[in-house]
């Protein structure tokens, strides 16, 4: 909403020294919030008003283009000028050199078409007054030749830009902010909807409600001997251009004007082209409207409509049709003046989109106290403006219900806010917005005013009271929670996962959750794969991502590939995040009310209709893992980094993973491995296969990880198991065994572990040899055991038996040699 | 060379003489100095000290004397060999530290040489500043929430009064599974989880919530259709607005700095009521930006106060769908938006330097605790 300041002052009497920036903060304090204060008719310098006195057409251009002879009250000036909406003998802005226009633009005298322009002739848009740039600004021909236009005209003014709650539908108008300004300042307000009104005896036109949840009241008024295109006066048009509207017709313009001061939206329909009497009613299944826009529009029956014996004729609170438009030939019209239910223009607007100044203030509730008067004001101002004859007859059908009164503990503002406030604060504070306040013992009855119907439970008053005591006067006090349990495990778990992959060199990300369904076959995964996206938006950001993610790995891959674009070439990346799968079984959630807490069965429908969303940690590499440095070449990274990242955030968190070699897309068939705990599946990890990292756009040899942080969290122990800690020497043995070169590592160590037995402390791989004296097809792997007793002190013979268990061991299971 | 039963051989006598002893020692102090080095020391001792030497054979000889002789010689003798042993150990030990002096020195290396093997990691400064945020409210007692990010429009919007004709609830802000009207929604805000938590814990209940959001918005340099919120929430008998205002003057001061408080401005939110915005003053000009003829302050933009997020008491409608009784318990909300947060704190214009994950920018911001 934008108020000009000097339109606000038309209705309360504020002392000239208060200056608008300070009026700006104090109606943000009290909740209308101002984002802005415009000032109208600044860096204007050296317009003055200047008379036509002659010009010629200049040949040869394309657009019409006058030579024009201005007098500017003391010489003659020659222009060029490329409008022709004026006259010898009209008077005009001009900008007399050195002049300046509203954004610094400098005037001077400048060559052009053939003449030397000694200035211009201003336009109602280059003077920041109008939108008007079709042609230039015709002025009162009463004005003093040679006067400032900025002084002639008043053009300074400062406009306050108001962002409107939804809760505050009565500050869309100049009436509600200046009431607020007033109750600021504890100044008289004056209300410009207080106007006599005639008495309503239904002779207007004739007028039947049908659909009174729809529609509460409807005063029509009726005007005839309008002269259609006139146009409204300078001063109407500088208010509404101000306030953000285009002036169009003295019948628009009257009536945006009314709804500006008042906050009433007002519509006028072409009595010649009414047939029979206006019905508020819903709109009947397949009855269509073409509106003002032309567009024709199917209704459903929740939308409400104005209706003649022809069918709708407008949609209530929203827009006019097509049919009963106010045209350059209309004479007689029909005004109307309506309280509509909010909930029913939000929408019939939204269903139609089509917003309109009408229906954003019956959205947010406009005072039904108001018709009558705002109506009035239209057809005064339509007869004194010399734009038609109005009558006396008024119509007005009243099915407004009782005003709500609220009953008010006087205590609860002062116990929300924390500080007390005495009754009679509160019954005052009350008053200044407009309630009529009866005081019981113990309770206050309060009745909201008519242009305030968000106030409907004690709170919303309480609301009110403190805000205008001022929430900058509230105290600041700590209220003691009962003591707290800390994070629970899984937060904790998950903050130790995040700090151990970015000390092991993984930089986080936080991928926006879209994707394409191709991105499934991008990654190789087959149809039947739950990493097929199967989770839909209906209105996605970006049509061509409109799937939320089933694995984190498209995410990350974007971001690498990002990255490498930009020359970071050595990346490791990792995320952690929730992914999206459709629920087989889902079923649509169940429609429960506000207010009521929902039976345990209805909660669990609720989670129910939810798809699943189980927690994902992945990472990515490329590039070199160890960097060249004087220390040595550098290594890339590897298949083996991307299944170390899992084991070294597992082991962080006391799980021991267990590696296998599996064959799962996206990854390279012969560089993948499954890793497990227990018997659960953790995830996989590997290098990418070929034609992912080409589809991505990510280097060749790109290596990753996914897993369940979910089965990794329940997996982590509670209570690490102790080990037992020997004070005997170890006794340390190395073993080289030959196997089949596809036998996994794993297979042999796992033997070598089992075959030792409980004096095994701990077996670690320290070679692999493949070629030479092994054999093809073979390979070599050396181990070395650290062997230790909890009670003495092993023997070499215990040692060496200890080394014949394990290779038979070995043997046995995987065909192992000793070397 | 005598035989054992051989008592006396006069031949060898001569080499117990005291002047010859003397000589012996002299000459053996003065290799033991001359030595510089431990090879030259290591010939001194075996040519004055070993097997070989004066005084060696003089003691060998000592068996071959009379037993008064015997003991007489062999006080000389030991004495000798005792100052000599002394002088050649303290010889040893000085170069063997001169030694070790210098291969010291021989080995020093350049310690300003890198070993920056392995590129950095790092965390999301988002992240970080969700952990902070939550820390400072558990270490107040409260407990922090979570839910899903895929929610149901009941705990949304309903659940928390905001109504079906709502605008919020719209297309193009809200982003909607498919179907459009299946009631299931990417979350608009972590409020939802004020009602989770709720339905869980029941009052009184102090949780914090950090946490993803979404709406329909395209990327751009202010704007993301996903951010990130830290929501908080306390129900319990008699908590008023006085209480908000301080916990967030509290929360204020542990993210900015001592004297960094919040001004709450009155506003309108469905799931609450009083509804308040919260600035933040600035923690860079602490306001005196905004006095005449200061200096700009580009975190403010001279105003004083920079917009943080959205407060209230929670609405009675919300505690009721929880099945909290309002007539006993009351509660305050509010919200704050991480990225705006962490923006101003670091100066950043562009928002899209949060989501795109360029490494540069978490390497650099993910360093804080
Ligand atoms: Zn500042």
């Amino acid at each position: 909403m934008r108020v000009p300041m000097s339109w606000l002052r038309d209705y309360v009497d504020l002392p000239s020294d208060i200056a608008s920036r300070e009026v700006a903060d104090r109606l943000t304090m009290a909740g209308l919030q101002v984002e802005r204060v415009d000032v109208v008719g600044a860096g204007i310098s050296g317009v003055v008003v200047a008379q036509v006195v002659a010009f010629e057409a200049v040949e040869g251009q394309k657009k019409p283009i006058r030579w024009v002879t201005l007098n500017d009250g003391s010489e003659e000036r020659q222009v060029i000028c490329g409008a022709t909406n004026f006259d010898v003998g009209d008077v005009i802005a001009y900008a007399r050199p050195p002049a300046t226009l509203p954004g610094g633009f400098e005037i001077t005298a400048r060559k052009t078409y053939g003449h030397i322009s000694d200035g211009m002739i201003c336009s109602g848009r280059e003077l920041g007054i109008s939108d008007d740039h079709a042609g230039i600004l015709v002025l009162p021909s009463d004005l003093t030749l040679g006067s400032d236009v900025v002084a002639a005209l008043d053009l300074r003014d400062e406009v306050l830009d108001i962002a409107i709650n939804p809760d505050r539908g009565y500050a869309l108008s100049v009436r509600g902010v200046a009431r607020e300004v007033a109750t600021s300042y504890s100044l008289p307000f004056r209300d410009p909807a207080d106007v006599e009104v005639p008495t309503a005896d239904g002779s207007a036109y004739d007028v039947r409600i049908l659909a009174p949840e729809g529609c509460s009241r409807y005063v029509a008024r009726t005007l005839s001997g309008l002269r259609a295109g006139a146009a409204s006066p300078s001063w109407m048009q500088r208010r509404l251009t101000m306030a953000g509207m285009r002036p169009i017709s003295l019948m628009v313009d009257v009536t945006n004007y009314v709804m500006l001061a008042t906050g009433q939206p007002l519509h006028a329909f072409d009595r010649a082209k009414l047939a029979g009497p206006i019905v508020v009613r819903w709109a009947a299944a397949g009855e269509t409207l073409r509106t003002l826009d032309d567009v024709d529009r199917a209704l459903d029956p929740t939308d409400l409509v104005i209706a003649d014996d022809s069918g709708p004729i407008a949609l209530a609170g929203v827009m006019g049709g097509a049919a009963t438009e106010i045209t350059d030939t209309t004479t007689d019209v029909v005004l109307e003046a309506a309280s509509f239910d909010a909930v029913s223009v939000a929408y019939t607007a939204r269903r139609h989109r089509l917003g309109s100044e009408a229906s954003r203030r019956f959205e947010r509730g406009v005072d039904n106290d108001l018709a009558a008067a705002a109506a009035q004001l239209a057809l005064s101002l339509m007869a004194e403006l010399g734009g038609g004859t109005s009558t006396d007859a008024a119509t007005d059908v009243d099915r407004r219900p009782a005003a709500p009164t609220i009953v008010l503990d006087p205590e609860l503002p002062g116990r929300i806010a924390g500080v007390p406030y005495p009754s009679t604060t509160v019954e005052r504070r009350l008053a200044d917005i407009g309630c009529s306040v009866t005081a019981a013992p113990g309770r206050l009855e309060v009745t909201p005013p008519s242009w305030r119907p968000d106030l409907k439970i004690p709170v919303d008053l309480v609301e009110e009271v403190i805000r205008l005591e001022g929430y900058d006067k509230l105290p600041s006090t700590i209220p003691k929670a009962p003591a707290g349990r800390g994070l629970t495990r899984p937060q904790r778990l998950r903050r130790m996962i995040g700090r151990t992959l970015a000390a092991a060199g993984y930089v986080e990300v936080l991928s926006a959750p879209f994707v394409d369904l191709d991105s499934a076959r991008r990654l190789m995964v087959d149809a039947s794969d739950p990493r097929v996206p199967s989770v839909r938006l209906a209105n996605p950001v970006s049509e061509e991502e409109p799937y939320l993610r089933t694995t984190l790995l498209p995410g990350l891959l974007a971001a690498l590939a990002r990255n490498v674009g930009r020359g970071m070439v050595d990346v490791a990346l990792f995320e952690a995040g929730p992914v999206f799968r459709a629920r087989a079984e889902a079923l649509p959630p169940p429609s429960l009310p506000a207010g009521q807490r929902p039976a345990a069965a209805d909660l669990a429908a609720l989670d129910n209709a939810l798809p699943e969303q189980p927690g994902r940690i992945a990472g990515v590499l490329t590039g070199a893992r160890v960097l060249a440095g004087w220390w040595g070449p550098a290594r890339s990274a590897s298949w083996a980094d991307a299944i170390e990242g899992v084991r070294e955030l597992a082991r962080e968190v006391g799980v021991e993973v267990t590696v296998t070699a599996d064959t799962h897309a996206p990854f390279h068939p012969g560089r993948c491995a499954a890793l497990h705990v227990g018997s659960a599946l953790l995830g996989h990890a590997g290098e990418l296969h070929p034609r992912v990292t080409e589809a991505f756009g990510v280097p060749a040899r790109t290596v990753g990880f996914e897993i369940s942080s979910d089965v990794l969290i329940a997996a982590a122990p509670e209570v690490a198991p102790t080990p037992v800690v020997s004070a005997y020497p170890p006794a340390t043995i190395d073993i080289a065994v030959v196997v089949d070169a596809a036998v996994p590592s794993a297979a042999v160590s796992d033997a070598l572990r089992d075959g030792a037995g409980k004096l095994l402390e701990a077996i670690r791989l320290f070679d692999v040899y493949e070629g030479g004296q092994v054999g093809d097809g073979k390979k070599s792997l050396a181990f070395t055991l650290r062997l230790r007793a909890p009670d003495r002190t092993l023997t070499a013979e215990e040692a060496a038996g200890v080394r014949e268990s394990a290779v038979a061991e070995a043997q046995r299971r995987v065909g192992a040699i000793l070397r | 060379m005598s035989a054992p039963n051989d008592p006396y051989d006069p031949k060898e006598v001569a080499a117990l003489s005291t002047d010859e002893l003397a000589a012996a020692q002299r000459a053996a102090l003065a290799a033991f100095e001359a030595a510089t080095d431990l090879d030259q020391l290591a010939a001194a001792h075996s040519a004055h000290l070993g097997n070989k030497a004066p005084v060696a054979l003089a003691r060998r000889e000592l068996g071959a004397l009379p037993p008064q002789a015997r003991a007489d010689a062999g006080r000389r003798v030991n004495e000798v060999l005792t100052a000599l042993t002394a002088s050649y150990e303290a010889a040893r030990t000085g170069l063997e530290a001169a030694r070790d002096e210098r291969v010291l020195i021989e080995e020093a290396v350049d310690v300003t040489l890198p070993w920056d093997m392995t590129p950095p990691g790092g965390r999301h400064p988002l992240t970080l500043v969700q952990e902070r945020t939550s820390d400072v409210f558990v270490a107040m007692g409260w407990e922090v929430a979570e839910g899903p990010e895929v929610e149901a429009e009941w705990l949304n919007f309903d659940a928390l009064n905001i109504p079906r004709s709502h605008s919020a609830r719209e297309a193009q802000d809200t982003l909607w599974l498919d179907p459009p009207d299946g009631g299931v929604l990417l979350r608009t805000h972590t409020s939802p989880v004020q009602l989770r938590a709720l339905l869980a814990r029941g009052a009184p209940c102090y949780v914090v919530v950090p946490g993803r959001v979404y709406r329909q918005e395209a990327l751009d340099a202010t704007h993301s259709p996903v951010f990130h919120q830290l929501e908080g929430l306390a129900v319990d008998e008699g908590l008023t607005m006085a209480d908000l205002r301080g916990t967030l003057d509290l929360f204020a001061e542990s993210m900015f700095g001592a004297g960094v408080r919040t001004r709450l401005r009155p506003d309108h939110y469905p799931f609450t009521e009083p509804s308040a915005d919260v600035d933040l003053l600035c923690w860079v000009c602490h306001g005196s930006s905004t006095e005449p003829g200061a200096e700009f302050c580009r975190t403010c933009r001279s105003e004083g106060w920079i917009e943080w997020g959205g407060s209230g008491m929670v609405h009675p409608v919300v505690l009721q769908s929880a099945g909290v009784d309002p007539d006993r318990y009351t509660g305050y909300a509010f919200g704050i938006g991480m990225e705006r947060t962490l923006m101003s704190r670091h100066d950043l214009a562009d928002i899209r330097d949060l989501v795109e994950g360029d490494v540069r920018v978490t390497t650099a911001l993910g360093r804080e605790a």
